[in-house]
């Protein structure tokens, strides 16, 4: 069964125009009546919000499960259809459905239901708030789906990690002409580099040393060219591997303009060791290290801002992700690999930690989600030619402490230590719109100089 | 002797419901899916559909034999159980083989309940629970109906449910004249609130349909081709044909000896485990709780099959989403001579206190009826006639307990879109 686009809904942004529902009903119905729209916007005067009732096309359609008559069922295209020929006209699929999504028409004398136009849904065109969104991530997973995963099936994460689904579909895109290096941490740990003699994937995989992950991609990425041979040289490391340790390997090979995709996996500690602090955990956050005692209050200094320092590196591509976003992610995933031809490209994913960071397995993405939501994590992209740009809006965000109070190892914090978090977090975003700001104008870099090829290329 | 680590009793709602409940979770296991029919799965529901002649019988199976496939299930049709070997997790077949199984499902459904009355096994009478029975009964009334140059002959049907219902609105539709005899005080008891039922009952007997409400048959004798019945009032009808469609009973007749449980059904837990291990119910064959924990009638409801199956395939394959069954809610969605009437949950009972609040609309001869039930400012029950609103929804709102009472007018007034408005809200 594949995935199904979906007609996403905004209760923020819908004024109740009604232009949706004219829109379904002179695409659906016989007459144009608004009264026959597949999709209704309904007004709770009590909550003063519009709402909806569409159907959401169910990857287990109840609808389809309750029908007698098999007259409901969920197509290759995701769509759940209607078979006229079949339906006996009782109605227990709308007993089935709690979105309001399959209704009896009695215009049309029997139920109808929405089929997001084949691909257009007239009501999304017809939206002119922003309150409708068609949203197509599920044909990037069907996608996804269809390329080779070159990890063995089973990779031993902690529930609820989200660290698998980053390895898995990186390297699904990234493909198997590829050389990967996996240093030291929770990546290995699951199983990259394999156990007991077998390999973990169908790559070529290295386990470099903490320190030097970069300049042994370097060296290979340099010694394929050599013989001719374009092979992506590609990385898969902690925030320590990157940012703290494996720093100055990474920074020379940044600064060298190395064609490198160097994609880091930030749980802001060391966390496959048992959770000690790293450069890029959070002021205030409990790790082993950083206890909570008497006078200790965890972490006292405020993290790194590591993809901010890679991007004065002045690398090809650096860009934040997420994986609450997973199509912004893939979207600079392609952006990356491609950027990784040409120079360095570095990409920076928010893994929140289900063990080290004290939340329940189920809620990794909701977690990943709020981070972002209340710009604590916040998403953009650098690329050497256009500088950098918000990846999406964050001049309203959801207080700080909605994602604090998410996670134990901010569980103790006092009032100061959060008014600390609340402003670092306002000057890191801060910081991020004015960069963001500065539109460079034609022919003119503004926010990095690196002078071209300043890379030392041996072939040459 | 074959063995299973699943093995699924019956190819109805619940059947099929835990079968996609189990391939879910485990999509190695292996299955077997024992139908006693001989042909692919046909929903009870649909029956009436066949019997009027709006639906091809070729063209009703709830799913195909390559859906089976493609599950890789193995299906098999006759396979009707004859005993259950708890101890030794064995199931014995009425042809006399036996099928091991890792973890078993009951979900053989009812059939009909047949009414202790003098003479009743000595006359021709029709039922309508399998295809065969739908077949029959859509033969016989169109001759009863009448060919040209002959009169219509009269058809009495026992029992006002869903299904007794149906089959009088088919034979009518037929040209039969029709009448039907409710032991009740209304139609459709336990679907419908008595103000529906009256409307429901004023139509049939509109369309000439003699209703008689809160009456017995005492004894039916044969005569010709047809019977005849004697009301308790001493009263007689002829009936060229006869159709009992006095409730349905537990199809459990297997379980005789294996120490499961069966008190007007078989008993089970919410996530509706038997008394026995490894053996699981749902459907039909199960004696459903209520959801409000009294005597509201539940059970023979087709979403709540789906809901037990679903739950019983989930706790069968060890799925940590498993959620606890609620219990059953009332829920019918009736269509009528072009009417419809939809019901969910329970209506006020008798002498209530000051908690419950009944809201009703369209109270004397309007076009449309509704009724609202709330206890505690929570919805229990929602009844209407030609009102429309999504039952899906309303039973969420009261699965959930929603708070709903600041929002009773407008639901009263519009129950569609507040309903939806409210529930749109809930889900983000």
């Amino acid at each position: 069964m594949s995935a199904t686009p979906t007609i996403a809904f905004d209760a923020e942004r819908c004024d109740g125009c009604g232009d949706c529902m004219s829109a379904c009903a002179s695409a659906k119905s016989t007459d144009g009546n608004t009264a026959q729209s597949r999709i209704r916007i309904v007004r709770d005067d009590e909550a003063g919000h519009w709402g909806v009732a569409l159907c959401r096309q169910c990857g287990d359609p109840r609808c389809a499960s309750v029908c007698p008559a098999a007259a409901l069922a969920k197509g290759d295209d995701g769509i759940v259809a209607w078979d006229a020929e079949r339906c006996v006209n009782c109605l227990i699929c709308t007993a089935g459905c709690t979105f309001g999504g399959i209704a009896f028409s009695a215009d049309e004398g029997h139920v109808v239901k929405c089929d997001q136009c084949a691909g257009t849904p007239q009501c999304v065109t017809a939206c002119t708030r922003g309150a409708l969104r068609y949203v197509t991530a599920a044909k990037l997973y069907n996608r996804w789906g269809e390329l080779e995963d070159l990890f063995v099936p089973g990779l031993g994460g902690c529930q609820g990690c989200n660290t698998e689904l980053i390895m898995r579909h990186t390297l699904r895109r990234v493909g198997p002409n590829t050389v990967l290096a996996t240093p030291p941490g929770c990546i290995p740990g699951m199983g990259s580099v394999g156990y007991n003699g077998m390999l973990g994937c169908k790559v070529p995989v290295f386990h470099p040393l903490l320190t030097n992950t970069a300049s042994m991609l370097t060296g290979i990425r340099r010694q394929h060219k050599r013989k001719g041979r374009n092979v992506t040289a590609l990385a898969l490391a902690g925030d320590g591997g990157a940012g703290d340790v494996g720093f100055q390997s990474l920074s020379g090979a940044a600064e060298r303009g190395e064609q490198i995709l160097f994609v880091c996996v930030d749980n802001e500690g060391y966390m496959n060791t048992g959770a000690q602090r790293s450069g890029s955990t959070t002021y205030g956050a409990w790790t082993a290290t950083t206890p909570i005692g008497d006078s200790a209050r965890g972490k006292a200094q405020d993290a790194k801002n590591l993809p901010l320092l890679m991007m004065w590196h002045g690398c090809e591509y650096v860009a934040t992700a997420s994986t609450a976003f997973m199509e912004d992610f893939y979207a600079k995933l392609e952006a990356a690999l491609e950027a990784s031809e040409r120079g360095f490209a570095y990409l920076h994913l928010y893994s929140p930690c289900t063990s080290g960071w004290r939340f329940p397995s189920a809620s990794n993405i909701e977690v990943a989600r709020t981070a972002v939501e209340t710009n604590f994590a916040v998403l953009w992209e650098y690329r050497r030619e256009q500088g950098l740009t918000l990846s999406r809006d964050i001049d309203d965000p959801l207080p700080v402490t909605d994602y604090l109070k998410l996670l134990g190892k901010f569980r103790h914090l006092d009032p100061a230590q959060i008014a600390h978090i609340e402003r670092h977090v306002a000057e890191q975003a801060q910081v991020l719109c004015e960069l963001a700001g500065m539109q460079p104008r034609e022919g003119e870099r503004i926010v990095c100089h690196p002078s071209d090829s300043m890379a030392v290329d041996l072939d040459q | 002797m074959e063995q299973f680590d699943y093995v699924v009793l019956g190819a109805s709602h619940a059947g099929l419901e835990a079968l996609r409940a189990i391939r879910a979770h485990d999509a190695d296991g292996s299955i077997a899916v024992l139908d006693r029919e001989a042909r692919l799965p046909v929903s009870p529901t649909v029956l009436p559909y066949v019997v009027s002649g709006k639906c091809a019988e070729d063209r009703i199976a709830l799913r195909e034999r390559r859906w089976f496939d493609a599950q890789r299930v193995d299906y098999r049709q006759q396979a009707a159980a004859a005993a259950l070997d708890t101890a030794n997790a064995r199931l014995r077949l009425a042809d006399g083989r036996e099928i091991g199984y890792g973890k078993l499902l009951l979900a053989t459904g009812a059939a009909p309940a047949i009414p202790p009355i003098e003479g009743l096994s000595d006359v021709r009478y029709h039922v309508l629970r399998t295809l065969d029975d739908a077949l029959a009964l859509r033969d016989v009334a169109s001759e009863v109906a009448g060919e040209a140059g002959r009169a219509a002959g009269r058809a009495i049907v026992l029992g006002a449910g869903l299904v007794g219902m149906h089959a009088a609105e088919n034979l009518v539709r037929a040209g039969a004249r029709v009448t039907v005899v409710e032991m009740r005080g209304q139609v459709l008891p336990g679907y419908f609130d008595a103000a529906a039922a009256a409307r429901i009952e004023a139509v049939f007997r509109d369309k000439g349909v003699e209703v008689l409400t809160g009456r017995r048959v005492e004894q039916v004798a044969p005569r010709g081709e047809g019977c005849t019945l004697r009301l308790d009032g001493g009263e007689a009808r002829d009936a060229d044909l006869l159709l009992v469609a006095a409730g349905v009973r537990p199809e459990v007749s297997y379980l005789a000896g294996s120490g499961i449980a069966v008190e007007r059904g078989v008993v089970v837990d919410a996530f509706m485990r038997t008394a026995a291990p490894n053996v699981w119910a749902a459907g039909d064959v199960v004696r459903t709780p209520s959801f409000f924990g009294d005597g509201t009638p539940a059970g023979g409801i087709l979403p709540d099959a789906v809901e037990q199956g679903r739950t019983a395939g989930m706790s069968m394959a060890g799925d940590p989403a498993l959620q606890p069954y609620p219990g059953g809610v009332s829920l019918n969605t009736y269509g009528f001579f072009g009417h419809r009437a939809l019901s969910v949950g329970r209506d006020a009972p008798e002498g209530t206190g000051p908690e419950w609040e009944v809201l009703v609309r369209g109270e004397e001869g309007g076009d449309a009826y509704l009724k609202l039930v709330l206890r505690d400012g929570r919805l229990q029950g929602i009844f209407g006639v030609d009102v429309l609103f999504d039952p899906g929804i309303m039973w969420e709102l009261i699965l959930r307990r929603v708070e709903i009472g600041a929002r009773r007018d407008v639901l009263l007034e519009n129950p569609q879109d507040a309903a939806r408005a409210l529930m749109s809200g809930l889900w983000r």
